[in-house]
């Protein structure tokens, strides 16, 4: 919202001691962020005259068309200027800027030669002028509208101030000069002459039928002030100060009717609407289009209508999408003489939805939305009669009038309310003395507070606070620290999951986070399949590229690697974690109930029960070498066994027991992925990188990756330590030779059931490949220790014999021989 | 023998020792006098022949003699192996510049880092730290929050729908659905924050990302007032962004607290938005079944990405969420 120092300064009393930044200042501290301060006129100076055209000499020899113009500037001699412009005529009126005078941008005028000629002045657009934006052409006035040879600077009220303020949505009646002004007079207690008193009261009288006014639903819109207009002169001007100060709000001048309602609209906050009269049949109704229709609006697009749009209908079809946009077949044109006026409060849900409905944002439907006075259907339609019979030949017929303005109740206020809510004392007086400044109506014996008409956002006590301390100033509360809650720390899960994160960022991975966005491609490419390929389809993604929530984390991970990749990186390690969106709930209908108590426990758990689960997991992806390579040689490259490690000691660092079991698995290679089960569930997998996926995205060969399920995991346990022994271990080796389909893991396991409980460790300290037959030979070592004795020679061999045969019996192990 | 020609022998070997040049010579000399054949050794021996006075005497006046010999040989050798030691090990010097095997540089995204460090700092104070799901109820994101079904914020221009449509599940569009969730989980007093990643349709440029993170906090107890607010916000400002930050409420409009403010942070010289803050709307605190006459509440919410920005001169949203290695890497696992 924009507005001028000038027109504002008609209705609160500004002293000149007060400077642009201290209004902007004002505004900000009562909640109106002024995101530019305008100087308008900001290094012009004269002389600058309104001139006549007295004649045009077309200069042809040029490439472009060139004018020699001479101009009546209120001197004794005509004075001639060069000009490239051609929209003018003899008799126009125009601004010259004279030999002397500087233009926006440095811009000295002097007289000088040019195309032959001398010129000796320029004739200006409002772009040269630091005015507007328009530079099609030369600014052009009719004789009556300026007086010839006078300053255009005072004139054209160039030197201003415009402030752009940004109108947070609960306040739409600071969409209007009259709201700023009365804002800025709050914040700076200053005097405040409220435009819509000089309205209360005007009558104008009645000479004939006017055109009928109906509301069809009152929920729709609650009063419709209908003023219909005879005798109106279509070649009628609009005042040029009025036409400066809709230019200076940004909107271009059209005709004195569509102006006056504009005007209005940015004087008072209430959007008018002018039709053609001659163009109605019957009376204008306001209700529901009804039925799927088309209508065009005044920007002449073709609009199918909802039967839910609210429309201003006649007796035969729609005119107008109510409160958002006109009708091209009633518009105001250059014939018409008879005007109905509509002035209407319409219910702002109403007209958001035509606006959306229809993508249509207009300057009426931005204040209609946020919700208008209801006062003012009355008062800005009066003041567009008076302003339309002051400067035209148009005279009143009559005024219909449907529905009456809905107020805001009143409000009992507890006067210690606010000071207990802000947090320091405040006196009855003072917050009553506030509630004024912004127009309520005060009681002081029963707190009673009536809000003023512009203000529907008023309803609650605490709406009240929040003015109070808005006009007492928020700088004002003191800062204090809440009483301090007993202990808090982080849980478990967090506790854990930040373990992590530092685990494998100390170990040399670095943390992404990629959108959780995907498609169906990637997920078929991935080699996903069944729940873990299936879920939720976002309605409105931000490109049809992505539309899916992501099922795994490692995709995510091999496209930020490829990226890495393709800007240079080779050998790395990076992680993330975060949810995935695996949809093994089906969707039911929002469960929404009302918002006055708190919902029953069962709605709560409907609600609840309502969204999807969505797992958290940490994954990671190992790409090429795990070191860098250097001076020294060759570098190890990472391999599925670095991932498997990942995943174990993500799951020793949560101090989980796990076995470990081959898998096949997308997106691993399937003969190179392990899957770690936790209490009998598989929660996490590693290995190898499935080489088609690698291959696709360019990433190396045998670049490997692990995901782990960390919302699957069991809490930990609290640790209860055993004592640790202190007496002699006896260390045994064994050698078994086994088929290489047998897991070493699984060897493992029958060595350590057979072993016994003084077994302390078991580790493989060899494997050898080269037997031949399918056999492979694994080596181990094994550690006995007893709590309180050494251990005998006999009582090892013994226990090292039973590991012996437990492996035997489960994996066929033949015990190797030297 | 008398104690004058031990003296002379304890000089001699302290000449002879010190004399040699190194530890073979050394070896000569120690032989020559400390060994079997050596003036003392042979005095030494001698001492069974003598008188029981005489022994006594004697003896004490060789045995010092001898300890003073070892002890001057002990230090001749000590001398002689340093300057060995220091000749090879000298001789085995590195270059210890040349880049050594190390694995990756890794680290934890900035996000996480800030994320942390606010988490830390609340729950100092006594907060919990409180998470919920990203694919959320459309309910409990607006309408709880007294945000009615034609708001501005709930269009598909502005929030992710999830098929179908009727579901009414959107991608979370701020953490408060956490709020809401703790009322109506835990009886007040609550003081908590809300950290985690949110979601807008925005198109990804310099200053916007779709999917961004947010960290709220929510005081509901007795007593509670936009005083609170200000001391908490002042206190946590200065946390993140150093003890000469200062802060400043603007009114405001949120429909979820009533009054509202955005904060402002003075900071390099300049007033920046940071967030937006308020007392809990009281229409809130019913929906959740909060009695409003016994408790009330404020609540505040900042953006972890424009937070992260401002302190640290980011530029550019596109460095942050791309996960570019060059750019992660520079934060290490803390600020």
């Amino acid at each position: 919202m924009r507005a001028p120092l000038s027109w504002l300064k008609e209705f609160v009393e500004i002293p000149n001691s007060i400077s642009a930044d201290q209004i902007s200042d004002a505004l900000i501290r009562v909640g109106f962020e002024v995101e530019e301060i305008i100087q308008e006129g900001a290094g012009l100076t004269g002389p600058l005259k309104f001139g006549k055209v007295l004649t045009i000499e077309e200069i042809t020899e040029f490439k472009k068309p060139i004018r020699y113009v001479g101009l009546d500037c209120g001197e004794i001699e005509t004075r001639y200027v060069i000009c490239g412009a051609t929209n003018f005529e003899v008799g126009d009126i125009i601004v010259a800027a004279l030999p002397g005078a500087v233009l926006p941008g440095d811009f000295h005028i002097a007289a000088r030669d040019t195309y032959g000629k001398t010129s000796n002045g320029m004739i200006c657009s409002s772009r040269e002028l630091g005015i507007g934006e328009d530079h099609s052409g030369i600014m052009v006035f009719a004789e009556g509208d300026v007086e010839i040879g006078s300053d255009a600077i005072a004139a054209l009220e160039i030197n201003d101030v415009i402030f752009d303020i940004a109108v947070n949505p609960d306040r739409g009646y600071a969409l209007s000069i009259r709201g700023i002004a009365r804002e800025i007079a709050g914040s700076l207690s200053l005097k405040f002459t409220d435009p819509v008193d000089a309205l209360r009261g005007l009558q104008f009288t009645e000479t004939g039928k006017g055109v009928v006014a109906k509301i069809a639903d009152k929920e729709t819109a609650s009063v419709f002030y209908l003023r219909t207009i005879s005798n109106f002169d279509p070649a009628a001007k609009v005042p040029i100060w009025m036409r400066r100060r809709i230019e200076k709000m940004g909107m271009r001048s059209i005709s004195l009717v569509v102006d006056i309602t504009n005007y209005v609209m940015l004087e008072l906050g209430q959007p008018l609407h002018a039709f053609d009269k001659s163009k109605i049949s019957g009376g204008l109704t306001i209700k529901r289009a009804g039925k799927a229709q088309k209508f065009i609006t005044l920007d002449g697009q073709e609009r199918n209508l909802d039967p839910d749009d609210l429309m201003v209908c006649d007796d035969k079809q729609p005119l107008a999408l109510a409160g958002t946009m006109g009708g091209l077949s009633s518009e105001i044109t250059d014939t018409t003489t008879d005007i109905a006026l509509e002035a209407v409060r319409f219910d702002p849900v109403c007209v958001a939805r035509n606006s959306r409905r229809h993508k249509l944002s207009s300057e009426a439907s931005r204040r209609l939305e946020r919700s208008v006075d209801p006062s003012l259907a009355e008062f800005a339609s009066a003041r567009f009669v008076q302003l339309i019979t002051a400067h035209s030949s148009a005279k009143h017929v009559a005024t219909v009038v449907d529905g009456e303005p809905r107020f805001s109740p009143v409000i009992d206020l507890d006067p210690t309310y606010i000071p207990r809510l802000l947090g320091f004392d405040i006196a009855w007086p003072e917050i009553a003395r506030n509630l004024r400044i912004i127009g309520c109506d005060v009681d002081d014996k029963t707190f009673q507070v009536d809000p003023p008409t512009w203000r529907a956002d008023l309803l609650t006590q605490s709406d009240l606070a929040e003015e109070v301390a808005r006009m007492i100033g928020y700088e004002k509360i003191p800062s204090i620290l809440p009483p301090r809650p007993k202990h808090a720390s982080l849980t478990p899960t967090q506790k854990r999951r930040r373990a992590i994160a530092n685990m494998l960022a100390s170990r040399g991975l670095a943390e992404v986070q990629s959108f959780p966005f995907t498609n169906q491609e990637t997920i078929d490419q991935m080699g996903f399949v069944g729940e873990r390929a299936a879920t939720y389809r976002i309605a409105n993604p931000m490109s049809e590229e992505n539309p899916l929530m992501r099922v795994h984390l490692v995709p995510g991970l091999i496209e930020v690697a490829a990226r890495n990749i393709s800007r240079g990186a080779k050998d790395f390690a990076i992680f993330e974690m975060g949810s995935i969106f695996r949809s093994a709930q089906k969707l039911i209908p929002a469960v929404s109930p009302g918002l006055l108590k708190r919902p029953d426990a069962k709605i709560i758990k409907e609600i609840y029960q309502s969204v999807p689960p969505q797992a958290f997991h940490v994954a990671g992806l190992l790409v090429g070498k795990a070191e860098n390579e250097d001076w020294q040689g060759k570098a190890r490259s990472y391999t599925w066994q670095d991932a498997i490690a990942f995943a174990e000691e993500i799951l020793d660092l949560c101090n989980l027991k796990y076995s470990v079991k081959r898998s096949d698995f997308a997106p691993w290679h399937p003969g190179r992925c392990a899957e770690l089960i936790v209490d009998g569930r598989a929660v996490a997998h590693a290995g190898e990188v499935h080489p088609r996926i690698l291959a696709k995205y360019g990433l190396p060969e045998r670049s490997a990756a692990f995901a782990v399920g960390l919302s699957a995991l069991p809490d930990s346990d609290l640790v209860k330590p055993i004592r640790v022994g202190t007496m002699p271990a006896a260390v045994q080796d064994v050698a078994l030779i086994i088929d290489s389909s047998v897991s070493a893991q699984d060897v493992e396991t029958a060595l350590r059931a057979g072993a016994g409980e003084l077994l302390e460790s078991i580790s493989l300290f060899d494997r050898y490949d080269k037997l031949g037959d399918g056999k492979i030979s694994l080596a181990f070592t094994l550690t006995f220790r007893a709590e309180d004795r050494t251990l005998t020679g006999a009582e090892v061999s013994e226990m090292r014999s039973a590991a012996v045969i437990s492996a035997e019996k489960a994996t066929g192990a033949v015990l190797r021989t030297a | 023998m008398n104690s004058a020609d031990v003296q002379t022998w304890i000089k001699d070997a302290e000449k002879a020792f010190s004399q040699a040049t190194d530890l073979e010579s050394l070896k000569t000399a120690r032989l020559a006098h400390l060994g079997d054949k050596a003036p003392i050794s042979l005095a030494s021996r001698s001492l069974g022949s003598l008188a029981a006075d005489e022994k006594a005497s004697s003896g004490k006046v060789i045995g010092e003699g001898k300890a003073a010999i070892a002890a001057a040989l002990q230090k001749a050798t000590d001398k002689l192996e340093g300057e060995r030691d220091a000749k090879v090990l000298l001789e085995e010097v590195v270059d210890i510049t040349l880049p050594v095997k190390r694995s990756h540089r890794g680290g934890l995204h900035p996000i996480t880092i800030i994320k942390n460090e606010i988490s830390d700092f609340f729950i100092e104070q006594g907060y919990a730290v409180e998470e919920g799901p990203e694919l959320e109820s459309g309910w409990l994101n607006f309408d709880a929050l007294n945000i009615p079904p034609d708001h501005p914020a709930r269009t598909m221009q502005d929030t992710f729908y999830i098929e179908p449509v009727e579901s009414g599940m959107v991608l979370r569009t701020q953490t408060s659905p956490v709020q809401i969730r703790s009322m109506l989980e835990h009886e007040p007093p609550i003081y908590m924050i809300c950290p985690g990643r949110t979601f807008r349709a925005d198109e990804l440029d310099a200053t916007h990302s779709p999917v961004f993170h947010q960290v709220e906090g929510l005081v509901v107890d007795k007593g509670i007032t936009m005083a609170h607010l200000k001391g908490t916000l002042d206190n946590f400002a200065q946390a993140m962004f150093g003890p000469d930050v200062t802060t400043r409420l603007r009114p405001s409009f949120f429909p979820f607290t009533e009054p509202s403010a955005e904060v402002d942070i003075f900071f390099n010289g300049r007033w920046i938005e940071w967030g937006g803050c308020g007392m809990v709307n009281p229409k809130v605190l019913t929906t959740c079944g909060i009695d409003t006459d016994v408790y009330s509440g404020f609540a505040f919410g900042m953006g972890l990405e424009r937070t992260l920005m401002v302190r640290h001169n980011i530029t550019d949203m596109h460095d942050i969420v791309e996960g570019d290695l060059r750019f992660t890497r520079q934060f290490g696992v803390g600020l």
